[in-house]
């Protein structure tokens, strides 16, 4: 297959995959109720610290994917294998891999244009006092990260099950392990050898970073490696057929 | 052109396909007959290369469906058992999909998505929502989806079941119309149809291949009997003594019975016995009611290979 084609039918797998989105409820409801749990939770308190700071915003992102970002993948696999469509689109001219990053691609991009709706966050609270520019895009670059790698363990998860719903569950706790692991109570009650390891493999102490506005390759690189590491996986797994 | 050799598949313990060899021309329509549960499907899955062999192996133009996988499933075109549609997709729209994904160019794109529109008769469906469709036309999708990209093999699993008989026999006509050029496999468990369609049969039976030959010579082979049907107003006692004394005649017994005459079932061992039969009647001054022969029957080939 010429990379031209590789790419092309990646290309439209991903049209179809991210187009779906938009044929069912799911993607308006996921985007109202992150919308809403957003501003609302970020503007509760943004008026009491009279600071003109995306800072907090950033903070609750990872809790508000938490619980989204499974929920935006718990189909993807788990309902290919239920209605059989699988058996459809592991019999036309494409490599798991293609298949993969399509459904990948697809999620990541709502989730880009979830991201793009909080625009209006950024334009309030620049107009009420003067906020750096630069924070606000590495906070979103970091967030993008932090969903695709949410995204990478609920794909993984959903080709576990034919159960959508067992598929979101085991997603949320994984992606919440993940998260939790680098936190401060644990690395302090997790043995000396173990900390430095559980910090740097936590989730959330890679993006406290992005959300301070600091963009650093370790970080990057961390977040693409751990992506990576999820999408191998779901290969490995949806190559054992049968 | 397909070559399946000592092909074995064990899921869980079971042996689903225990050694089933054999191949398929190029251009010819094979029937894959058999009960439920025999392995049509699970063999169609390892041609496909959906699933792969525990152990054999399946060849087309020589290209191996494990190991090449990719370029035997640009090959060929599939229509599973149970038909999987993305439903939230527009009839349309699931053709496009479905050609890209095929690697069709723009201009070739367009061709072969109005000449499958023609072929399965889409054109009022084209911009309803897969879930909307009857079982008929729900099928019909599967069938364009298969052969959109003009693939030089063709696998249907059981493509006509549930239609009624006009969409079945639109199906058939589109089976051979197609197996002109192509190479089809399909499989049901309706044996009338293999008859219809197919230029060869394969029966299997518990993962096992039971018969092969064309239709006829399967029939042959079973040693099927003549089974002759005579209405007559004679005595009934009377016709059955005389029937079951002319040679050849294996059996005589009485089938039905109505106000003009009964009706008796003569089997025989294979010879034409009808002019004897009714040299028989009128010797006896009985009138002739009804006579028939009913051609060599393939359900009791079927019954007696998958005992």
């Amino acid at each position: 297959m010429g990379k031209q084609k590789y790419f092309k039918i990646i290309w439209t797998l991903f049209k179809k995959e991210f187009i779906s989105y938009f044929n069912s409820p799911i993607a308006y409801i996921f985007i109202a109720v992150f919308l809403i749990a957003g501003n609302w939770l970020f503007f509760q308190n943004f008026f009491l610290y009279q600071q003109a700071s995306m800072r907090n915003f950033f903070s609750l992102l990872p809790w508000i994917f938490l619980f989204l970002a499974p929920a935006l993948t718990m189909r993807l696999w788990a309902e290919e294998r239920k209605n059989g469509t699988a058996e459809f689109l592991f019999t036309l001219p494409l490599t798991d891999w293609q298949a993969v990053l399509a459904k990948f691609f697809g999620a990541l991009a709502f989730v880009a244009v979830a991201l793009l709706a909080t625009i209006t966050v950024p334009i309030t609270v620049m107009s009420l006092g003067q906020a750096d520019l630069g924070p606000v895009i590495g906070g979103y670059l970091g967030a993008l990260f932090l969903a695709g790698s949410y995204l990478a363990i609920g794909l993984f998860t959903s080709a576990i099950t034919k159960n959508q719903i067992v598929a979101f569950i085991i997603g949320l706790a994984v992606c919440f392990g993940f998260f939790i692991i680098g936190y401060e109570f644990i690395i302090m009650t997790a043995p000396a050898w173990l900390a430095p390891t559980l910090a740097f493999i936590g989730l959330g102490n890679h993006f406290e970073n992005v959300a301070r506005g600091v963009i650093d390759t370790k970080d990057i690189v961390y977040y693409l490696s751990f992506i990576f590491l999820f999408l191998w996986l779901n290969v490995r797994l949806i190559g054992r057929r049968s | 052109m397909i070559e399946i050799k000592n092909l074995t598949k064990t899921i869980a313990g079971n042996k689903i396909l225990d050694d089933v060899n054999f191949s398929v021309q190029k251009g010819e329509i094979l029937g894959f007959l058999g009960p439920n549960g025999a392995g049509k499907t699970t063999t169609m899955k390892i041609i496909t290369s959906f699933w792969s062999p525990s152990s054999g192996s399946v060849t087309i133009d020589g290209l191996d469906s494990e190991n090449d996988s990719l370029a035997v499933r640009q090959k060929i075109g599939y229509l599973p058992e149970m038909v999987p549609l993305y439903e939230d997709m527009k009839v349309r729209e699931y053709l496009k999909f479905a050609g890209e994904m095929r690697g069709l160019a723009k201009k070739e794109l367009a061709d072969r998505i109005s000449y499958v529109i023609e072929a399965c008769s889409l054109e009022k469906v084209l911009e309803k929502t897969i879930d909307e469709l009857s079982k008929g036309y729900r099928q019909r999708v599967g069938l364009a989806q298969a052969i959109i990209g003009s693939p030089e093999v063709l696998i249907l699993d059981e493509p006509t079941t549930g239609l009624d008989p006009n969409q079945i026999a639109e199906i058939r006509e589109l089976i051979k119309k197609i197996g002109q050029e192509k190479t089809v496999i399909f499989s049901t468990h309706i044996l009338a149809e293999a008859a219809a369609v197919c230029d060869r049969v394969i029966i299997i039976n518990r993962g096992k291949i039971v018969g092969e030959g064309s239709p006829a010579e399967l029939a042959k082979k079973a040693g099927a009997k003549e089974i002759i049907y005579l209405k007559t107003d004679g005595p009934k006692e009377n016709v059955l003594e005389v029937l079951q004394k002319i040679i050849g005649v294996i059996r005589a017994e009485v089938k039905d019975q109505s106000g003009d005459g009964v009706g008796y079932e003569i089997e025989s061992d294979g010879a034409d016995l009808r002019s004897a039969i009714t040299q028989v009647v009128v010797a006896n001054n009985w009138n002739i009611l009804e006579i028939s022969k009913s051609k060599a029957n393939l359900e009791d080939v079927f019954r007696e290979l998958t005992k």
